[in-house]
């Protein structure tokens, strides 16, 4: 592939204006005029240095240095798809490839009463206003010129709409492959998931690489969690040694409502995972749960945010990962509990085992706390193995890798165990276990 | 079938173990005993092979073999047992599938074939019933939020799953009250065989009211510096360590 070095964000720019020229009436719509606002945005800010705060640790110098295409076809059918696959009976599969909906390979099987889920061009087709009532509407003051990038090219990617009181019975499965069999390839999902009052959904996000040319996703999911509404949120990332990927998980909760996240990244070059949670409501609960295992040079990074807005909320997080080798990790999370969030639980922990003196982690907790009378409590650990464990577990006979890898399994299991779709749980079991026998 | 000659060891570069000999044949139960930093514990780590230790001279041969070469698996594989004084809390490992690892491990070790869980199940039941070690604890992360009589139960229950030859009781009795030390050493005495010898590693005398060995040593400054039958270890309660040190001071 092409390796000379391009501006990717002049590229961007052009790109956009071309495709606006060949709009009709289509251009002066509300969604566009969004996408419009979001391209200056993206045009004021432009990509990050380390010199934003935000970004001090993870550089992507590398992966704005290529170009990619954003536009790449996919021949991409069932055959290839056999090791991709998460086993899932009894849930509904929806494929985006390369960004965009493919419906042959999708199977949709809760009833669609009342219940809208589509690919996010299909439900625009069919209800512009609707999707326009949600679409960009919790990440527009982001300041995150990923997110303005995504919201600009915004095209594809699923559209959840839930009724208050209604519950999707079977889980959502959510596959994002980026085929970079031939070429470098990049894709912009973006997902809108609204659930009303009293209503519950499951669902997970699973990223997923073909080939070896490089893959740049760049992936954006608002997520509304109406009163009393439960939603469980998984994002499992096993994308190729040569995938780059950027990704904000915007949420905002309402009263007494539930929403529980899982962000497992087992494999990619560069990720950025933003998981931001904004407790709006009163008696709501939020957990958070991550778990990462980087190895040669990969490079992970979760920034999350629990932003407690409202009184008796409570918010839990555990994050764990594996480094080894030259890789890397960054832990950033924020909890802020504002002035009116009395009585406020807020719970951060990060833990981290570091195999090699070459891997490096950088953990930062950041509480700011106006409110008075709260509960926060953070703190962060990084190891290595428990020697006496290791020990104790070799003098009964068990050799000294089958116990390293029973010891990081073990390590995993309270992450693991909070993931409640059973067959990604199970999937995650066994590449874990491969993943940490293999090495 | 235990032959040590010479041994010394250190740690950090203090030397703890002084040149030990000791000599243990199949049936046999020794009793070591001791005052606190006498290096009672230093005997049974390095013999299980702990690494913190460094060897410094001396030979441990286990039937026939020279076990100080070897990585505490293959110790462990060949049929040496340490119970721990303080068994290690594992979260997220459950018991039942570490003892599964570690017995079908063995099993490969010895060119055996794995058992299947059916098997093995029976098998754990059986040796659960012999220590009355409740099977909801099986089930449950290896030592995690267990009493200080169940971890200690729970070591002797491992020990009656893996069957070796030489068991090493590393203070079992420490933090147990009379009740817990009864049901340990019926336990221990179960599996007692004329083909297995047990080293109790201990300070006090009442574990051998159970426990009742055939040989009692006193380690003393990295040393043993008298043995004697087990009527020996009734005069170390009845009068302490004090006529031990003063006589070993006197020979100088």
């Amino acid at each position: 592939m092409s390796t000379e070095t391009i501006d990717l964000k002049t590229r961007l720019i052009a790109d956009f204006h071309a495709r606006e020229s060949v709009m009709n009436g289509e251009a002066s719509s509300a969604f566009h005029q969004k996408k419009r606002a979001a391209l200056a945005e993206f045009d004021k800010l432009g990509f990050p240095t380390p010199r934003n705060e935000e970004w001090k640790y993870s550089n992507v110098k590398d992966l704005v240095s290529v170009s990619y295409n954003f536009n790449a076809e996919s021949s991409l059918g069932l055959a290839d798809l056999e090791d991709l696959k998460i086993p899932a009976q009894d849930a509904n599969i929806i494929y985006f490839v390369n960004g965009h909906y493919h419906a042959e390979l999708s199977r949709i099987i809760s009833s669609q009463d009342q219940i809208t889920i589509s690919s996010l061009s299909e439900a625009y087709k069919s209800n512009p206003s609707l999707v326009n009532s949600y679409f960009n509407e919790l990440v527009k003051d982001q300041d995150d010129a990923f997110t303005s990038l995504n919201t600009a090219f915004a095209q594809d990617g699923i559209f959840i709409h839930i009724p208050d009181n209604k519950t999707v019975e079977h889980p959502i499965i959510l596959r994002f492959v980026s085929d970079a069999r031939l070429e470098n390839v990049g894709s912009q999902p973006r997902n809108i998931i609204a659930v009303g009052r009293n209503a519950h959904v499951k669902l997970a996000e699973a990223f997923r690489t073909l080939g070896t040319e490089r893959s740049f996703t760049n992936s954006v999911t608002e997520i509304y969690v109406g009163e009393e509404a439960g939603v469980e949120y998984y994002k499992v990332q096993n994308e190729s040694d040569n995938a780059y990927h950027v990704g904000t998980t915007q949420v905002r909760m309402l009263d007494r409502s539930q929403f529980y996240a899982g962000t497992v990244t087992l494999n990619g070059r560069f990720t950025r995972n933003n998981l931001n949670i904004i407790l709006d409501g009163e008696r709501c609960e939020a957990h958070m749960y991550g778990l990462y295992f980087p190895d040669g040079t990969q490079h992970v990074d979760n920034h999350t945010v629990a932003d407690h807005r409202k009184p008796n909320s409570e918010s839990n997080e555990l994050y764990k990962g594996i480094l080894r080798d030259k890789s890397k990790g960054v832990f950033n999370g924020k909890i802020f509990v504002r002035q009116d969030a009395q009585k406020t639980n807020a719970f951060q922990s990060c833990k981290n085992i570091v195999l090699s003196t070459e891997a490096t982690m950088n953990t930062k907790p950041q509480l700011e706390i106006f409110a008075d009378d709260v509960k926060c409590s953070h703190g962060t650990t990084t190891g290595q193995i428990d020697e006496e464990a290791l020990f104790y577990m070799r003098s009964r006979g068990i050799s000294k890798p089958e116990a390293m890898s029973l010891l990081m399994f073990a390590f995993c299991a309270d992450v693991v165990s909070q993931i409640k779709i059973d067959s990604v749980r199970e999937y995650l079991e066994n590449v874990i276990a491969q993943k940490l026998a293999s090495k | 079938m235990l032959s040590i000659n010479d041994l010394r060891a250190s740690i950090e570069g203090k030397e703890i173990l002084k040149g030990i000999n000791l000599e243990v044949k199949p049936g046999e139960v020794h009793a070591i005993m001791g005052p606190n930093g006498s290096g009672k514990s230093t005997l049974a780590s390095v013999l299980a092979g702990r690494e913190e230790y460094e060897v410094t001279g001396g030979s441990v041969v286990f039937d026939g073999k020279n076990i100080l070469d070897m990585a505490p698996e293959e110790r462990a594989a060949e049929g040496i047992f340490l119970a721990f004084q303080y068994p290690v809390e594992i979260p997220g490992v459950t018991t039942i599938n570490f003892l599964k690892t570690a017995v079908n491990e063995i099993r490969k070790y010895r060119g055996e074939n794995p058992l299947d869980a059916a098997q093995f199940l029976k098998m754990v039941r059986e040796k659960a019933k012999l220590v009355s070690m409740n099977d909801s604890l099986l089930k449950r992360a290896l030592n995690e939020g267990f009493s200080g009589g169940e971890k200690k139960r729970n070591e002797i229950f491992q020990m009656a799953v893996l069957e070796p030859k030489l068991a090493i009781l590393d203070e079992t009795d420490s933090g147990l009250d009379i009740d817990a030390l009864r049901i340990v050493a019926e336990g221990v005495n179960s599996l007692r065989s004329p083909e297995r010898a047990t080293v109790v590693v201990t300070h006090y005398q009442r574990l051998l009211d159970y426990i009742v060995p055939d040989y009692v040593h006193v380690l003393y400054k990295g040393r043993i510096v008298k043995s004697g039958p087990k009527e020996l270890a009734l005069e170390l309660e009845e009068k302490g360590y004090d006529w031990i040190k003063a006589e070993v001071e006197a020979v100088g």
